[in-house]
């Protein structure tokens, strides 16, 4: 039997960064042995089962057919294997001293819920509104009492030796150009739905973004409203490796990892969803996830926490609670107060297409890397979160800012190498 | 709304991508540009299914309609789309294109722009470095044109 979170808390006591791939294969001979590299990575690491997109959507038939067929798919298909097929997988890899998380995708997830709790897993991620603004057009509603009974079916598998685990998605929304104050809000307002449903045991999420300062603040903020708001869980910040557009050089994508490896240290997280120099390109080998697992370990090793009062208050975490509380103040029940807060627009993801997003808050990037508002929509944000005067972005300014991280990145990887002597111009 | 309201404000826009395409930067980008052309934009986001987008073109009878997909499985499912559209009398002269990165070999010699104007698609914009050809495709279409 694994349990996340004990795992996870008991690395964070110890002082080490746990770390984690993102890892699906459709054939399960295969998935075992990515399982199996994984654990034996040199870096404390948790394991995890990807699931491909047609499971992610809710098409099972046509996963079945992938599968007798022999097509490989993007993702290990749970639905569509017998339970026994996956406890086999599992079986000697899976154990207190690796746990195995299930990543999905999906804005009603009951069926994949059922096979992982089949299979004697007991951890996943995800949320109501994570998993169906950006990829779905499934309606708010209907992901909410989704997930709902999700978190129940999830909650209700707990034994003695086994406390299920689920994680928040909220702090990687849109995957970049999301101001972090509502990074935050979703991220904890994804938190209280899971504890309000009988969870315990939970992770908070927060994407690296493009400025490491705002970063570093952002998840002090995080890690703040959390022990003020689920003071009575267990409970960890989970950073994510950079989800946009991704540096082209392996130089640049290295330092890019790196930077979210000491981010994570130095703000407290106890665990990092790692990127591999591949990752601009195609799905990474598992030779290429083991690489960066364990290089993203040893730079953690290296780092430190920042002590209390570090990190220059801008605002944050201000703007994110007071988020949260105007969600909260709607109704008492958190469901419904998420349904009603997008709905006047309390909460707005910039740039989200969704038909229940108002659609009408927009961000910019600054010069330095800063994610700000250029207009709140109709969040209650204060002036000192906007840009002063700044206009919506162009359709060439929204491919700049999308690829900014991209650019400098890469650029400083160039530099890096001229000055270490191996100049690429040579 | 009537095709061919838009008059000289602009044309009326349909943005869409795919049934099996979650992706939207793309999305948002191309709307952002067409607005800045001086045109109307109706995005209809991610994982749009075949009968949805049949539907709102019907609906919308839109000047242009633009499909845009990333995740490689462009090409496929752009020769069963384009085949429905083309399928309903109301938007059998509509200007209908594609682009984005179409398939998942990232050269080829042309044969799947050729294959794809076959199946009835106007004009093909492969990856990014089109931006420009599709901006001129754009400008060169008569604002609320009647077919």
């Amino acid at each position: 039997m694994t349990a996340f979170g004990p795992f996870v808390a008991r690395a964070r006591a110890a002082g080490t960064l746990v770390v984690q791939p993102r890892m699906g294969m459709s054939e399960p001979g295969r998935m075992r042995a990515g399982l199996l590299a994984t654990k034996d990575a040199a870096a404390t690491t948790v394991g995890t089962l990807t699931l491909d997109s047609y499971t992610r959507t809710g098409e099972v038939a046509a996963a079945r057919r992938a599968v007798a067929e022999g097509v490989p798919l993007n993702g290990y298909p749970i639905t569509s294997y017998p339970s026994g097929v996956t406890r086999s997988v599992l079986h000697g890899v899976a154990d207190d001293s690796f746990p195995v998380q299930v990543r999905h995708g999906s804005a009603r997830p009951e069926k994949i819920f059922s096979a992982l709790l089949a299979a004697g897993l007991h951890a996943t991620e995800g949320g109501p509104v994570s998993y169906c603004l950006p990829y779905s057009r499934t309606p708010l509603r209907e992901a909410v009492d989704s997930w709902r009974r999700c978190c129940e079916l999830l909650a209700a598998s707990r034994t003695d030796g086994a406390e299920p685990h689920l994680e928040t998605f909220g702090g990687c929304m849109m995957g970049q150009l999301c101001p972090p104050g509502l990074l935050i809000a979703l991220s904890v307002l994804e938190g209280l739905f899971f504890r309000r449903h009988g969870l315990r045991s939970i992770s908070l999420s927060y994407a690296q973004q493009a400025s490491t300062r705002q970063d570093e603040e952002a998840v002090t903020a995080l890690q703040a409203i959390a022990a003020e708001l689920l003071p009575d869980v267990d409970r960890h910040v989970v950073i994510y490796t950079y989800m946009g557009v991704y540096p082209l050089s392996p130089g640049g994508a290295q330092l890019l990892l790196d930077e979210a490896a000491r981010l994570a240290v130095r703000t407290g997280a106890a665990r990092l969803i790692v990127k591999t120099t591949a990752e601009a390109y195609r799905i990474p080998t598992v030779g290429e996830n083991v690489r960066a697992l364990e290089s993203a370990a040893a730079v953690a090793a290296g780092e430190r926490r920042s002590p209390p009062g570090a990190t220059p208050d801008t605002g944050i975490r201000a703007e994110a609670r007071g988020l949260i509380d105007a969600v909260l103040d709607l109704h008492p029940d958190i469901g419904r107060a998420l349904v009603l807060a997008f709905a006047k627009g309390y909460l707005d993801v910039p740039y989200c297409l969704h038909p229940d997003n108002a659609g009408r808050a927009r961000s910019r990037l600054d010069h330095d890397g800063r994610l700000h508002w250029s207009d709140p929509g109709s969040m209650p944000i204060g002036r000192s979160g906007r840009t002063p005067a700044a206009p919506a972005l162009s359709s060439s300014e929204l491919l700049g800012a999308l690829s900014y991280v991209q650019r400098s990145y890469d650029r400083r990887a160039f530099r890096t190498s001229v000055a270490d002597g191996v100049s690429v111009a040579r | 709304m009537e095709r061919g309201k838009a008059g000289k404000a602009g044309l009326n826009v349909v943005v869409t991508t795919m049934v099996s395409d979650s992706h939207t930067w793309n999305l948002v980008f191309l709307q952002l540009l067409l607005e800045e052309l001086g045109h109307r934009v109706t995005n209809l986001g991610p994982c749009v299914p075949d009968e949805v987008l049949a539907a709102e073109c019907r609906r919308r009878r839109p000047d242009l309609i633009v499909l845009s997909s990333v995740n490689g499985h462009g090409y496929n499912d752009g020769l069963r789309v384009v085949a429905g559209l083309r399928a309903c009398p109301e938007l059998r002269g509509t200007p209908i294109v594609i682009g984005g990165k179409l398939g998942i070999a990232g050269a080829e010699d042309g044969a799947r722009a050729r294959a794809l104007l076959a199946a009835g698609f106007d004009a093909v914009f492969e990856e990014a470095a089109s931006v420009d050809a599709f901006r001129s495709y754009v400008r060169s279409l008569p604002a609320g044109v009647l077919l």
